[in-house]
């Protein structure tokens, strides 16, 4: 059975998990590759991590896209936490929090082909990251 | 919560990842494998993940850690079987599990082993 | 929309409602088609115009179809299309034959209708075949990039021609591959028959010497020509502590060495001293 949208509640680590394999389900239908499915995935079980770790929980949207003849699954994931006071710096290279979790931000980034931040302090964070198939 | 099993072989510890952990059961494995190691006196750890698809930043700090605890128990940790796929994508990551030996397969990891113990 | 042009519209709907068999008749003699393999598609104007279908999805569909069915028959895009544009000639005579000033107003717009259902089939026809292109270009990446086994756990990609992106990606993911179903500890990378390379292909190149290390394997580059060596220098690439030689030969020989194999010559060890043969 495919699903265009599929709307996952973040609050356990068993839920990253979940994340995990329902992106991985996705990913596969829409005939990623091996190699794509496996960095998409990986992206969701980061960004899953992260809405945890830092603000107790947060939503995880799974959906396919389209542009033009191109399809592509794109993840959104929102948190109400705290969110994050400097932008530019959680994206470097290398930059993680005090309790040495890093935010994997920069290297998420790196394995989706489009990748939105939108955060603010005590305004929560979202984050839209697509990977298109070839 | 699932537990991997860890096997013995003499005086090498062999544990064989088959499902998708969360980070509480990773932290689980960490201290079993810790408590493992000094009950057994191993010289060796060997983590097979030719079953795991994913290794994202948790685990391969799991991985990191595993290998720093179990040298200061004076034993090698050898991570075994990764996928392509996995490999390529730790890669773009930036995820480079410093301080972890890898093998191939399970006779390459032993041989490394062997030969820490004895060079030359 | 003017009331006018909404009047003409519905007009033209009405004659065409109107009409049923003989129109299909008119359309499948003016297309020089026969009538049955127009039936579905018509009955689905129909169907569409009557408002039950309003995004003409099913007509698309099944002008999808048809086009398809045509290209297997031998039909080239521009007569399938033809085909399709055959209708409006069918519809003509009618909307001559009514006279009203709507019927022919409204024409203006049943034309254009028809005119994008049968740009639809030229689509159809050019995606396909886009397809198989596709389809083709990457069976000829797989044929063209082949792992060679060198050495008992030795194995070796010459790479050749202009590289890409996307053909380097592919090599490099089929290297990785075979290093695990092989059990190799050793790959050499031979890029002599590379003319150059630029900074997205040194970086694929570098990733997937990583990627090879974090697997267990080492990579060593060979065949780098000094204009290379040079283009690598001034991209201010580093290739950190990967090993990169100058020939095939010194990759193989470098990788044995490692892989701690020893090779005699005549019975020889190849800088051993010739002595006399005692009797």
């Amino acid at each position: 059975m495919s699903t265009e949208r599929q709307e996952l509640t973040i609050a356990t680590n068993g839920d990253i998990v979940l994340a995990r394999r329902q992106v991985r389900i996705a990913a596969a239908e829409l005939g990623l590759s091996l190699v794509d499915q496996t960095k998409v995935v990986t992206v969701a079980s980061e960004l899953a991590r992260n809405a945890l770790v830092h603000a107790g929980g947060g939503r995880m949207r799974v959906e396919i896209v389209h542009n033009g003849p191109r399809r592509g699954l794109r993840l959104t994931v929102v948190d109400e936490g705290p969110g994050i006071e400097d932008v530019e710096q959680a994206l470097t290279e290398g930059f993680s929090t005090a309790n040495g979790l890093g935010l994997g931000l920069s290297g998420s980034r790196r394995l989706v082909d489009e990748f939105d931040l939108v955060s603010a302090p005590q305004q929560g964070t979202r984050v839209t990251v697509i990977k298109w198939a070839r | 919560m699932t537990r991997p099993p860890i096997l013995k072989l003499g005086d090498i510890l062999i544990v064989s990842i088959q499902t998708d952990l969360d980070d509480q059961e990773a932290l689980a494995l960490q201290d079993d494998l810790a408590e493992a190691a000094v009950a057994a006196r191993a010289r060796g750890v060997i983590i097979d993940i030719s079953a795991v698809d994913v290794v994202d930043s948790f685990i391969g700090r799991t991985f990191a850690t595993i290998a720093a605890i179990t040298r200061i128990l004076d034993a090698e940790t050898v991570v075994v079987g990764m996928r392509p796929a996995v490999a390529i994508t730790m890669v773009e990551l930036g995820l480079s599990m410093g301080g972890v030996r890898t093998a191939l397969n399970l006779t390459q990891a032993i041989e490394m082993l062997n030969h820490a113990r004895s060079p030359g | 929309m003017t009331v006018q042009a909404e009047a003409a519209i519905r007009r033209t709907k009405d004659l065409f409602l109107e009409q049923d068999g003989r129109l299909l008749d008119q359309w499948s003699e003016k297309a020089n088609i026969s009538a049955d393999e127009l039936r579905e598609l018509y009955r689905a104007l129909r169907a569409a115009l009557a408002g039950e279908d309003e995004d003409f999805t099913d007509v698309r569909g099944l002008l999808a179809e048809f086009s398809r069915t045509r290209v297997r028959q031998g039909y080239t895009p521009a007569e399938t299309a033809r085909t399709v544009f055959a209708l409006k000639d069918a519809m003509y005579e009618i909307v001559e034959a009514d006279g009203s000033p709507e019927a022919l107003r409204g024409f203006a717009w049943f034309s254009r209708l028809v005119d994008d259902l049968g740009l639809f089939t030229f689509e159809t026809f050019s995606n396909a075949r886009e397809k198989v292109i596709l389809d083709q270009t990457e069976q000829l990446l797989e044929l063209s990039t082949p792992v060679v086994k060198l050495w008992e756990g030795i194995v070796a990609v010459p790479l050749v021609g202009t590289l890409d992106s996307a053909r380097t990606q592919v090599v490099m993911e089929k290297l990785l591959q075979t290093l695990m179903e092989t059990g190799s500890q050793h790959a050499v990378i031979d890029i002599t028959g590379v003319p150059a390379v630029d900074t997205q292909v040194a970086h694929h190149l570098l990733k997937t010497v990583m990627a090879a290390r974090l697997m267990g394997a080492e990579c060593v580059i060979s065949g780098i020509r000094p204009q290379i060596a040079h283009t690598i220098v001034t991209l201010g690439i580093e290739f950190g502590d990967i090993v990169t030689k100058a020939s095939l030969a010194d990759a193989l020989a470098h990788a044995l060495r490692r892989s701690g194999a020893e090779i005699k010559v005549n019975g020889r060890w190849p800088d051993e001293e010739e002595t006399e043969s005692s009797p």
